[in-house]
């Protein structure tokens, strides 16, 4: 396989090799081609990329800088650790990329309704900021669950405008808030676009998702060149559906750097209690598209527990399941407790606090930086900032 | 499957019942106690944890039977038991990942064997269904697929050329739960789609009434009640059986 192919994917089907794909109810079948079509042309058109460009400069607050951590750096002994510094986007995540991308092809398709699900609520928060700037009309599933332990994207959500709708089926969190999202997709396709918050659901989603995440990483790569003059060893990111880790894996897919995606493992992958889709999952077929996913012997998907909402889904985006399969990406996994100690220490020796997210991959590349040599470079994907898990971390620990 | 009918220019009423709703035990006695008010066919409906075509009362239904422990092996053992009581056609509907997770070809020919002639997969477009499609072929079980009111004329004709059984034809943009109204716009769906195919055209979503029923009669050869005959089960505490005769018999009283 040439890596050429990796950036190039999906085939005309959707399909990461077997993984993507279009399993959705027919209701949605033409508004999904709908917005395959427009995403191509939009691609192509280079007043699209300039209106992008330019509102990701003077709204999001592109490009965000990378940054050298050397007291993480120290702490950990070994490698130098460098964070790509998306906690300093606008709304505090890089889910405002995704979310600017979308909206301003929700535009040319003339929908005037936003729908969007949330875990963390930094998507549904990049969501209503959009919709509040484009003057449309936004309503954010949300599990009662994650509403609890975020609510203050909650508080923002509705500050912003946006109706924040409170789901209490199943799991009350992510997955379900995504079923929510889905039905009232179905009800109201005519009018309404749904911004999917992750490089998951059906084609052409999870290649649009990582189009606009992409930014990360081209610019990431930029600025390690002109700082370093170099590439890094290593890439990490956190993975949840993956959208900040595919955005900062595609520009370097072509280059010999090791790519790492760090999965929740909860309370531990042998407790039943965590989100690692890939690592202790099995492929199947969940909102829309076939990849990894958590599911019991009868293909019941199971019930997630991560500390940190955003990664506390069973599914990933297919594109993962494909880099996997085809090692070009490792995944490994990290604990609550874990990423709780990495959120400590990233706010004592840094200056910054990290979403608890973030703090999984920092926590990895901080055991893996030990292991390198001191010429080595680890750049980890710091996708947002821990303003919002404060009330989680004093509940777990005592801030 | 509905040949008789079609030559009667009669609407065939299709009742849906959840497998394990309100109780697995129950499941095949609510099959006959359903064909012996009249339904000329039955869905029935393996609970799925995240039923995204489902409104309230299937999503309901479902996690209660899950809730349960049921399982697929106990949806084709309850399928197999009510076909030793009842002729009527039977159909499987359930999404995608049970049947991935039990094997397609184990599931289509497990499905032959308990007596079961058709499946219906909600997030199984026809642009993914190839595999499915050829095993359900070798097993000689149909495979329905849908059309909306937002399908494009391609999508009317792609389900048209893969569906085996009969066409379902959704009556609302919407999700599936009772409603008050039939949308007259699927009438002229329905004629859209036998311009592409001779396979015998079903109305489902939202159906609830009798005169929803007196609506298609004559347009439609068939029309599914799934919701409303759920939560008809789901408002007494008494004999479920009894609640299933009663409402479909009310829905449509025997001639
Ligand atoms: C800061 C942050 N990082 C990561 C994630 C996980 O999502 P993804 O895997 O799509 O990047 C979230 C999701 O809410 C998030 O808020």
């Amino acid at each position: 396989m040439s890596r050429g192919a990796l950036v190039k994917g999906p085939d005309a089907r959707g399909r990461f090799g077997g993984y993507g794909g279009r399993f959705i109810p027919e209701t949605l079948m033409a508004a999904v081609e709908e917005l395959e079509v427009a995403f191509d042309a939009a691609q192509r058109d280079d007043g699209f990329r300039r209106d992008f460009e330019s509102l990701s400069r003077t709204f999001s607050g592109r490009p965000t800088p990378i940054y050298r951590a050397d007291r993480l750096s120290q702490r950990a002994g070994g490698a130098t650790l460098w964070l790509k510094r998306e906690d300093l986007c606008h709304t505090g995540a890089h889910k405002i990329n995704n979310a600017l991308g979308q909206v301003l092809l929700a535009r040319r398709m003339g929908k005037r309704r936003i729908i969007a699900e949330t875990g963390a609520g930094q998507h549904g928060v990049a969501v209503a900021t959009v919709c509040a700037k484009f003057g449309l009309d936004s309503e954010v599933y949300m599990g009662v669950d994650d509403m609890a332990r975020q609510a203050i994207n909650v508080d923002k959500m509705r500050l912003l405008g946006a109706t924040v709708t409170p789901v209490d089926s199943g799991s009350k969190t992510l997955k379900d808030a995504t079923n929510e999202a889905i039905r009232d997709w179905v009800t109201n396709v005519r009018t309404t676009h749904y911004i999917i918050g992750s490089a998951v659901g059906p084609h052409p989603y999870p290649v649009m998702v990582r189009e606009f995440q992409s930014v990360i990483g081209r610019e990431a790569r930029d600025q390690m060149l002109a700082e370093t003059g170099r590439l890094p060893t290593v890439v990490v990111a956190c993975v949840g559906g993956g959208s900040n880790a595919i955005g900062i894996f595609a520009p370097f897919y072509d280059d010999p750097v090791r790519l790492i995606g760090v999965e929740a493992a909860g309370r531990g992958l042998r407790s039943g209690a965590h989100a690692a889709s890939i690592l202790a999952g099995r492929p199947g077929v969940l909102h829309g598209s076939f990849s990894y996913l958590l599911q019991d012997g009868d293909g019941q998907v199971l019930a997630t527990h991560s500390i940190s909402a955003g990664l506390d889904y069973p599914g990933v985006g297919p594109e993962h399941a494909f880099l996997h399969d085809a090692r070009r990406a490792e995944y490994v996994s990290v604990t609550d407790q874990q990423a709780l100690s990495a959120f400590h220490e990233t706010s004592r020796l840094e200056g910054i606090i990290p979403a608890l997210e973030s703090s999984h991959a920092i926590a990895y590349a901080m055991t893996l930086a030990a292991e390198l040599a001191t010429d080595d470079i680890v750049l980890i994907n710091l996708s947002g900032r821990g303003d919002k898990d404060l009330d989680i971390v004093r509940g777990a620990a005592g801030v | 499957m509905f040949a008789r009918l079609r030559a009667e220019r009669r609407l065939a009423l299709i009742a849906y019942l959840t497998v394990g709703y309100p109780k697995l035990a129950l499941t095949p006695a609510l099959v006959e106690a359903a064909a012996g008010a009249g339904a000329e066919a039955i869905e029935l409906g393996i609970p799925f944890s995240d039923p995204l075509a489902d409104g309230r009362t299937i999503q309901a239904t479902s996690q209660l039977a899950l809730k349960a422990g049921v399982t697929v092996a106990h949806a084709l053992e309850a399928a197999k038991a009510a076909r030793a009581r009842t002729e009527v056609p039977l159909l499987f509907m359930t999404y995608l990942n049970p049947i991935l997770a039990f094997g397609l070809d184990r599931f289509c020919r497990a499905a032959h064997e308990a007596g079961v002639d058709g499946l219906i997969v909600p997030d199984l477009p026809p642009t993914e269904s190839a595999d499915l499609r050829k095993t359900a072929d070798n097993a000689g079980v149909d495979l329905v697929f849908f059309v909306a009111p937002t399908s494009s004329e391609a999508g009317i004709e792609a389900a048209c050329r893969a569906a085996t059984g009969f066409i379902y034809c959704i009556a609302v943009t919407g999700v599936t739960g009772a409603r008050a109204q039939l949308d007259p716009a699927v009438l002229p769906l329905i004629q859209l789609v036998r311009r592409h195919t001779a396979l015998p055209v079903v109305v489902g979503f939202g159906i609830s009434r009798p005169e929803h029923l007196a609506a298609l009669e004559g347009k439609a050869d068939g029309a599914i009640v799934a919701s409303a005959l759920l939560d008809a089960i789901a408002q007494g505490p008494d004999d479920a059986t009894a609640r299933v005769r009663e409402f479909l018999t009310g829905l449509r009283p025997p001639p």
